[in-house]
């Protein structure tokens, strides 16, 4: 039995393929994403042990607090005087202190940057080079006022030694001399990442930490073991630092892109996921269809002594086959794709590092197990169909399957699926005191749920919507028209099958879609609350730092009414870490703040040394009121005692303050190296070409930071978004395409169906073209079907998610659901063409004695 | 040839036999569009015999086979095959008389496309997970003219090759009875005449009990009985009965 299953299989080779493509595609992407994956944190881990291979310990800096990693915030520095004490440790061989951070190479005026790659500094000691992150490749360590640039950099930009180049890190741009090119570590390229490297004084200047140190770095004496080396230097620590072995730090140095690159994996596997769900809609419906075309001969097997249990065994063998051959060549196609993404991002100019595809066993059990259960799942509910196959179907010509024991309550149990699943997506959205891992959960069983019974339910309402969905092609498509629609209404079971794993694509997008027109509407609705008009000051890549010069530089400008600078930080808040941000008292005349109990834009002015001014949602959870103390902790472990002397209600697009804002006079008492996040100027005139001119004209020294008006604020902010939202376009596609081979496959098989009938049809006086156009038609109404139901899906998602989330406001994103329901039209003209040209091609004659 | 095994099934009980059927209607539908295929049908067909069942379509001699094979059931009366009432056996009960028992003869033979002829026949023995007994296929392929073939797909088999090769799949596991419907319906005048000396030749070999459903008269001349359907009704019977006399009744019939 086994053998005539997998031999039945080998014969339908188109279909077998047809199916196995949508699980094959599922699994590359998992493949992919783990090779992908797996390969940068190799190289990064490799890339790290090799910086520290000469150092047996490291005193870095400590917060007084775990720091969120949401903001750009690092651990403070310490005073440069434990340098000595650490060097004249008796077991220290030698010792180097470093300081490191953003900085920016300028070139022609502008920031050398590729893609979204960060730009580093570092300082090096060029008497010791065993101890730097930098391997000197060319030309010589840096002397004072100079640069060693890393190689990449170096050939991209055409840079020589000796040349000039600009450096800006915390403080306005300085000139220096490239003194050589380095890789760090052993890696020539860090993601497309700049770096650069300084002596140490220089590299103090330029991220103003005279006197300060980031980083020292020891080399145990021969025979002292790097713990014990530790444990010495533990011992004459001053508070706020910490030391850690050389192999320690390195790893605890790879763990920020570690934490990167997993919620990489994680944010690709879902997808790859989600690709596989479609797939076992497409992996059901094509083994559905060729059991109702097998359907005498798995009568005659069963005539010939085969049980029930051996026909389904049968086709689950079969499921089990599909999913492992399609699972093999899922990984191989997914280690190209591992490469071809490599090649992708290199392209762009984010050469990762890469020493070598990484693929893990976990990879290979993964994507085997998951193909594999994919399919078998998908099997089983065609596996008990066929098992309905009676005995007499031997001799019977055209005999239906009987109804399942459980078909009439079939209608009741989908629409009691729906309603289960939304139950669950609204009980995980709204419900209170769900973890996020139960929330997600309860969402992600619900969403699933409301597919498998939506797509059940489609069954129900076909008939009619293909009616509608064809009546064009009926009324303009003359007699192949009419004949599509009537083709894609005969099977309202199928239709609907092959439209669902499209509509689950489609509700994807459509669900990203109004999500991101919501976020955009309710960011620009409190832009343009919050904020009247004038300039906005910001990095180039419109997140990182600015520093505090800038924001002067640009006070100066003449014409300027006010200018209120944005800093933002890590705080520790009644023992909760927050985002806590401040402002000066230009604030006043910039916002238009919505305050609570009788506040008024006088706030900014009163906020003063000990003022803070917090959000309603602050207030509210932490019982606070005007005049309530509390005491905000830096990272520094300084902190200042605070009372509320404002309370405001955000709108609900967000505001550029944190839950408590304190004075800048204030902050930068406690931060060390305070920096802007943004700068808003409002000048006599308001927006003029003169005024954007003059504000540029000041703040040449600071070639990263970068004016925008109003309106061009709002579109740089949401420039970020809308690369999310195309990066998840693309991934979902994947799905779509999957559900386009679905398409095919149903076609083919239905066009193999009906090939005494198309026989007829060509007899009677069809053209070919009329049989192609009659195949496509029916094609784009099932395309069409998955697409409005998916789209309507993809509305009613949305929309509860917009009632549920704070920040997001219900919008219907109409242009981009017009171009969804075009894409779904096109879907169904790409999938008809191969089955179409096949039904074209029939021999009349052949079709005709086809039996 | 050496094989002469009597077909097995407990027959001692029972005189000897295969198949007896008592009473039986069948009737489809419901209400005034319902139609009595059967009408009350006393059958027995002895061991080692060869019925021919005849009739005009519509006359319901379809539906006694099914009915008697176990692939229907009857609205009332009884079937037992090999002395075991069958109407009222569960689906995995019945599958495993047909295993046991039944063998089946098909007018568009039902070969599995992908399998060769040798596999074919052997079939229902690996479908029962049982090991082909060689020297009995040898000899059954042999008797079928396929020694030859064995290695060939059916699409490389004439229709005459491959009825052999389905009379060779249901003669392989020894059944008590064998059903052939319309065994030749699908063939041409000469390759059908073979396949039919074919028949006649096994029930003679091996005292293969046959029930065969027909509407040729040469068909059913080749049986040791043949039963005459109309109406849901057994309406005359004949003894080793030359085409003549077959096609003089039919005619008495009206067909």
């Amino acid at each position: 039995m086994i053998s005539v299953a997998l031999r039945g299989m080998m014969r339908r080779k188109l279909r077998t393929v047809l199916t196995a493509i949508a699980i094959v595609l599922g699994v590359a992407l998992i493949t992919g994403t783990y090779v992908l994956t797996d390969s940068i944190k190799g190289a990064f881990g490799g890339i790290f042990s090799q910086v520290y291979r000469g150092t047996d310990a490291t005193v870095t800096g400590k917060s007084a607090f775990t720091l969120s990693g949401q903001s750009n915030q690092n651990a403070p520095p310490f005073a440069e005087s434990l340098l000595p004490k650490v060097r004249s440790l008796p077991d220290v061989a030698d010792a180097v202190g470093g300081v490191g951070g953003i900085a920016h190479l300028i070139l022609g005026g502008t920031v050398v940057h590729f893609g979204g790659a960060p730009n580093l500094g570092f300082s090096v000691d060029p008497k010791r080079p065993e101890l730097n992150s930098l391997t000197l490749v060319r030309g010589d360590w840096p002397g004072p006022d100079q640069i060693v640039i890393d190689q990449a950099t170096g050939h991209k930009k055409h840079l020589s030694v000796g040349q000039t180049i600009g450096v800006q890190a915390n403080g306005p741009t300085l000139q220096m001399k490239i003194s050589g090119f380095v890789h760090f570590g052993g890696a020539a390229s860090l993601g497309g990442a700049t770096l650069s490297g300084f002596d140490l004084p220089t590299a103090q200047r330029l991220f103003q930490r005279i006197g300060k140190l980031d980083q020292i770095r020891a080399k145990a004496k021969a025979g002292v073991t790097p713990a014990k080396l530790a444990a010495e230097i533990r011992a004459i620590l001053p508070p706020l630092t910490q030391v850690r072995t050389g192999q320690a730090q390195a790893k605890s140095d790879a763990r920020g892109t570690e934490s990167f690159l997993n919620f990489l994996q994680d944010f690709l596997l879902a997808f790859g996921g989600i690709a596989l769900f479609v797939g076992s809609f497409v992996i059901a419906n094509s083994l559905s269809i060729t059991i109702t075309q097998r359907t005498r001969e798995l009568a005659t097997l069963r005539t010939l002594g085969a049980t029930r249990r051996q026909v389904r065994r049968s086709i689950v063998i079969e499921g089990l086959a599909i999913g492992a051959l399609a699972s093999v060549v899922g990984i191989g196609v997914g280690l190209g794709l591992g490469v071809g993404l490599f090649k992708l991002f290199d392209l762009v100019g984010f050469t990762l590092p890469n020493n070598g595809l990484v693929l893990h066993t976990r990879t290979i059990v993964v994507a085997l197990v998951v193909g594999i259960l994919v399919t078998v799942l998908a099997s089983l509910r065609p596996a008990v169909r066929a098992t309905r196959v009676p005995p007499i179907a031997a001799v019977r010509e055209g005999s239906d399957l009987p109804p399942g024991r459980f078909a009439k309550f079939r209608p009741v149990g989908s629409a009691l699926l729906t309603a289960v699943g939304f139950a669950l997506l609204i009980y995980g959205l709204f419900a209170h005191g769900l973890g996020t891992k139960g929330i997600l959960l309860s969402m992600g069983v619900g969403t699933l749920l409301i597919f498998i019974g939506v797509a059940l339910l489609a069954a129900r309402f076909a008939r009619p919507l293909a009616w509608i969905l064809g009546s064009p092609a009926a009324r303009f498509g003359g007699a192949a028209g009419a004949l599509a629609r009537d083709n894609a209404r005969r099977n309202p079971q199928r239709t609907a099958s092959t439209a669902s794993a499209l509509m689950i694509g489609l509700a994807l997008v459509t669900l990203v879609a109004v999500i991101a027109a919501g976020i955009t509407k309710s960011f620009r609705g409190a832009v343009n609350d919050l904020w009247v008009s004038g300039y906005a000051i910001t990095a180039q890549n419109n997140f990182d730092p600015i520093p505090i010069a800038a924001g002067n530089a640009a006070a100066k400008t003449p014409g300027v009414q006010a200018i209120a600078n944005v800093r933002g930080g890590d705080a520790q808040i009644l023992g909760g870490v927050h985002q806590a941000t401040a402002v000066g008292p230009g604030g006043s005349q910039i916002f238009n703040m919505k305050w609570l109990d009788g506040g008024s834009n006088a706030v900014f002015t009163k906020l003063g040394a000990h003022g803070a001014f917090i959000d309603d949602g602050f207030a509210k959870s932490h019982h606070l009121t005007i005049g309530s103390p509390l005491i905000l902790t830096a990272p520094t472990g300084k902190s200042v005692d605070l009372h509320v002397v404002g309370i405001f209600k955000p709108p609900t697009g967000g505001s550029p303050f944190g839950p408590v804002t304190i004075s800048d006079q204030a902050w930068d008492k406690i931060y060390d190296t305070p920096m802007n996040i943004y700068s808003f100027v409002r000048m006599k005139g308001g927006e003029t070409v003169a005024d954007k001119a003059a504000l540029e004209h000041q703040l040449k020294a600071f070639p990263n930071a970068k004016v925008q008006t109003k309106q061009q604020f709002i579109d740089n902010q949401i420039s970020g978004l809308n690369a999310i939202l195309n990066v998840l376009f693309v991934l979902l596609a994947l799905s779509v395409v999957v559900s386009l081979f679905g398409i095919v496959n149903t076609l083919v098989l239905t066009v193999f169906e009906r090939t005494r009938e198309i026989g007829m049809l060509r007899a009677i006086g069809m053209t070919r073209w009329q049989t192609g156009m009659m195949i496509l038609g029916e094609s784009v109404i099932t395309a069409l079907m998955g697409g409005v139901i998916g789209i309507v899906l993809g509305l009613v998602l949305g929309g509860l998610l917009a009632v549920r989330i704070d920040f997001i406001v219900f919008a219907l994103p109409w242009k981009q659901v017009i171009v969804f329901a075009i894409a779904a039209v096109i879907v169904g003209i790409v999938a008809a063409i191969f089955p179409a040209r096949r039904a074209g091609k029939l021999n009349v004659l052949e079709a005709l004695q086809y039996e | 040839m050496a094989v002469s095994e009597q077909p097995k099934g407990d027959l001692s009980a029972r005189s000897n036999a295969a198949v007896e059927a008592r009473g039986l209607e069948r009737r489809y539908g419901e209400g005034e569009t319902a139609v009595d295929a059967l009408r009350g049908i006393d059958l027995t067909v002895r061991s080692g015999e060869l019925v021919a069942i005849m009739g005009p379509s519509g006359s319901g001699k379809s539906t006694l086979m099914h009915i008697l094979a176990g692939l229907d059931k009857p609205t009332s009366g009884t079937v037992e095959v090999a002395g075991t009432e069958i109407t009222g056996l569960d689906d995995a009960k019945l599958t495993r008389l047909r295993r046991e028992h039944i063998g089946f003869v098909f007018q568009f033979f039902n070969l599995l496309p992908m399998l060769d002829a040798e596999e074919n026949v052997t079939l229902p023995l690996s479908i029962a997970g049982e090991k082909p007994d060689r020297a009995w296929l040898d000899s059954l392929l042999e008797q079928m003219g396929l020694s030859d073939r064995r290695r060939h797909r059916p699409s490389e088999l004439s229709g005459g090759q491959q009825q052999r090769v389905a009379i060779a799949r249901s003669l392989v596991t020894r059944p008590t009875i064998l059903f052939a419907d319309e065994p030749t319906g699908n063939l041409d005048s000469k390759t059908g005449g073979e396949i039919l000396e074919l028949m006649r030749a096994s029930t003679d070999a091996y005292g293969q009990t046959t029930v065969m459903v027909t509407h040729e008269a040469r068909a059913a001349s080749i049986a040791d009985r043949i039963l005459f359907l109309e109406d849901g009704l057994i309406v005359k019977e004949l003894h080793g009965a030359s085409q003549q006399d077959v096609l003089a009744v039919m005619n008495s019939l009206g067909t």
